[in-house]
């Protein structure tokens, strides 16, 4: 049993950060707090589910169509939006209402755009996924099923989601710190100013970390159908509040701190569920306010500003 | 105090007089209470948003602690409504007291850690476990204090202070205070302000009202589950008519609400749908092109705003 939530944990906390992982990017980076992360991630949980039904398409390749699909989304929407948030006197809690605004409208778009019935994407579809690579490996045919780790059952699904959601924190690594372009997006994140004084283009390169922002939420909203349960358009909120207690326990605008808050939450959550489900919603809320009472600034906070 | 008493008879006493009498040419009472408690909550909000800078996500946390604390006063010791609703907001403001810690967060995460705790307290509130005490999710029914007509004027009573406190802080001494240390706390604080003191007694004001507002919604409605009265809309909305209308001022939050809330029944309740829309991109169109609100429009154009 414990074995298993700390297991369960893990793949959950790989989602989760996934979940967190664009929200915080952008507050990184731009300063400001995009309140409509989890409708972007809705969005993205609808795109996989057309993807599925209209298309067959596999969840596993609508990952790329959504990432890519968001990208070109998020350039013009930063351009729309952020500029002119920044000249504002106060940005950061503008913030806040813009993006609230922003997240009212889509909800309300793809509310009379598809209604408000639950949407989900049947879960063998991830299995099919894992049960393709496994018979690439084995050289035969292998039945899609439940996944074996470490002596525990898992639904494949979760192994999936978690697996993918690792790769993409690993790709983000690398596009922060192995590429031209994170080495500029680093020199925002640390200091706006002086980096618009070293000549760095900040516009464009927040653009384009507004666009991996979304799009890491869309990423996410492929999984959420079988993270998440049922989809419909209301789920957005609760996804940004879930988005922003990982943020925050990890340390707010320090991308890999994610990791930290995501795993942390997903292992409590799942320890929580087994050993004492009453007040298991309890506990992200709990975990948050204490972890911020003890290191105001996140766990990760002060040591990433000094180095 | 000149400017007081101008704002006292110039906005205080038309909106509480209106208000009273309004029930008697419109049925719809209901509506007519909802506006009360929006215009205070909007203006309890004001005071710790507009005068502070910190936005408390979790606003709704006091609202749902007065109704709650108003509920069980009535339930377990059937004590009259007055008293429960003193309990009420005794239980938002130790709620405030026990948030204090928060102010050593700044700016998104005190906002979030904030309405973190109001979570807590809802989930704590509808706890199944606790059904003996609370009722947990099967909500609460106080049909023996139920009198409309009462907790109406009432709740036009705790309007009428909450305005009277939000022009006493627009002309005053600490309301003066407490826009400095919004400002800038360090030179506020080198200026012989004691930071700390102001910014938590705003706190624990704009706690008050929220429980008050909160208890006597409970009278009023008397039968409602926890969702309700810790409905993070109550938040939200609050915050879009403060800065809709224009924060820190004492018009501004009662003009957000009867523009916007006004608004809200007209279209939203048939298509509710179609009215977030339009209200999601009111909110963005605001926030770009007036981010100080209506009533900074009207100081562009050289008029004093109250």
């Amino acid at each position: 049993m414990l074995t298993y939530s700390l297991l369960a944990g893990l793949l959950f906390g790989l989602y989760f950060t996934l979940i967190g992982l664009g929200l915080n990017l952008v507050f990184g980076v731009m300063r400001i707090v995009n309140l409509a992360h989890g409708d972007f991630l809705m969005l993205g949980a609808f795109l996989a589910f057309w993807l599925s039904t209209l298309f067959a398409i596999n969840p596993v390749p609508a990952v790329v169509i959504a990432f890519v699909g968001f990208v070109i989304v998020g350039w013009p929407l930063y351009y729309l939006l952020v500029p002119r948030l920044l000249r504002a006197k106060d940005p950061e809690m503008l913030s806040f209402i813009l993006f609230f605004g922003l997240s009212q409208v889509i909800e309300a778009g793809t509310t009379i755009a598809f209604g408000t019935s639950e949407r989900s994407i049947p879960g063998n579809q991830l299995g099919q996924a894992i049960a393709t690579v496994e018979s690439l490996f084995a050289g035969h045919p292998v039945e899609s099923g439940p996944v074996d780790l470490f002596g525990q059952t898992f639904p494949a699904s979760w192994v999936v989601s978690g697996i993918a959601s690792g790769a993409a924190v690993l790709l983000v690594y690398v596009y922060l710190y192995r590429t031209r372009l994170g080495y500029l997006t680093r020199a925002v994140m640390d200091n706006r100013e002086e980096a618009v004084a070293a000549g760095i283009d900040v516009h464009r390169v927040s653009a384009a970390a507004f666009g991996v922002g979304l799009g890491l939420a869309a990423v996410a909203g492929v999984f959420a159908p079988f993270m998440l349960g049922s989809i419909t358009p209301a789920i957005g909120a609760e996804v940004t509040i879930t988005a922003f207690a990982v943020i925050v326990i990890g340390s707010l605008g320090n991308p890999l701190g994610t990791v930290l808050g995501g795993v942390i939450y997903g292992v409590s959550y799942m320890l929580m569920q087994s050993y004492y489900s009453a007040w298991a919603n309890i506990l992200p809320d709990v975990l948050l306010i204490a972890i911020l009472l003890v290191r105001p600034s996140g766990l990760l906070g002060r040591q990433v500003r000094r180095a | 105090m000149p400017r007081i008493a101008r704002d006292l008879s110039l906005i205080l006493l038309p909106v509480v007089a209106a208000f009273a009498i309004l029930p008697s040419l419109y049925s719809n009472h209901l509506l007519l209470f909802n506006f009360i408690i929006f215009i205070t909550l909007a203006q309890g909000l004001n005071i710790i948003y507009g005068f502070t800078g910190y936005l408390p996500f979790g606003y709704v946390g006091f609202f749902g602690a007065g109704a709650y604390g108003f509920s069980l006063m009535v339930i377990h010791l059937q004590s009259p409504p007055l008293v429960a609703l003193a309990v009420g907001a005794a239980a938002a403001v130790t709620l405030a007291v026990l948030l204090t810690p928060l102010f050593r967060l700044s700016g998104a995460y005190f906002s979030i850690a904030n309405l973190a705790a109001a979570l807590t307290v809802l989930q704590v509130v509808s706890n199944p476990n606790l059904e003996d005490i609370t009722k947990g999710p099967y909500g609460i029914t106080l049909s023996g204090v139920f009198n409309p007509a009462l907790s109406y004027g009432t709740a036009l009573a705790i309007l009428a202070a909450t305005l009277a406190l939000v022009i006493y802080l627009r002309h005053s001494h600490f309301g003066m205070a407490l826009r400095a240390i919004r400002e800038d706390p360090i030179s506020a604080g080198m200026a012989g302000i004691n930071v700390v003191r102001e910014r938590i007694i705003a706190w624990l004001l704009s706690a008050l009202v929220a429980g008050l507002a909160g208890g006597v919604f409970a009278w009023y409605v008397s039968v409602f589950y926890p969702e309700t009265v810790f409905s993070v809309e109550f938040t939200i909305f609050s915050i879009v008519f403060v800065l809709f209308g224009g924060s820190a001022t004492v018009v501004g939050p009662i003009l957000g609400v009867i523009v916007l809330y006004g608004i809200y029944n007209a279209v939203g309740i048939s298509t509710p749908q179609y009215f977030q829309l339009i209200y999601g991109a009111l909110i963005m169109g605001l926030v770009l092109f007036l981010p100080n609100g209506l009533a900074s429009l009207l100081q562009r154009w050289g008029i004093h705003v109250p």
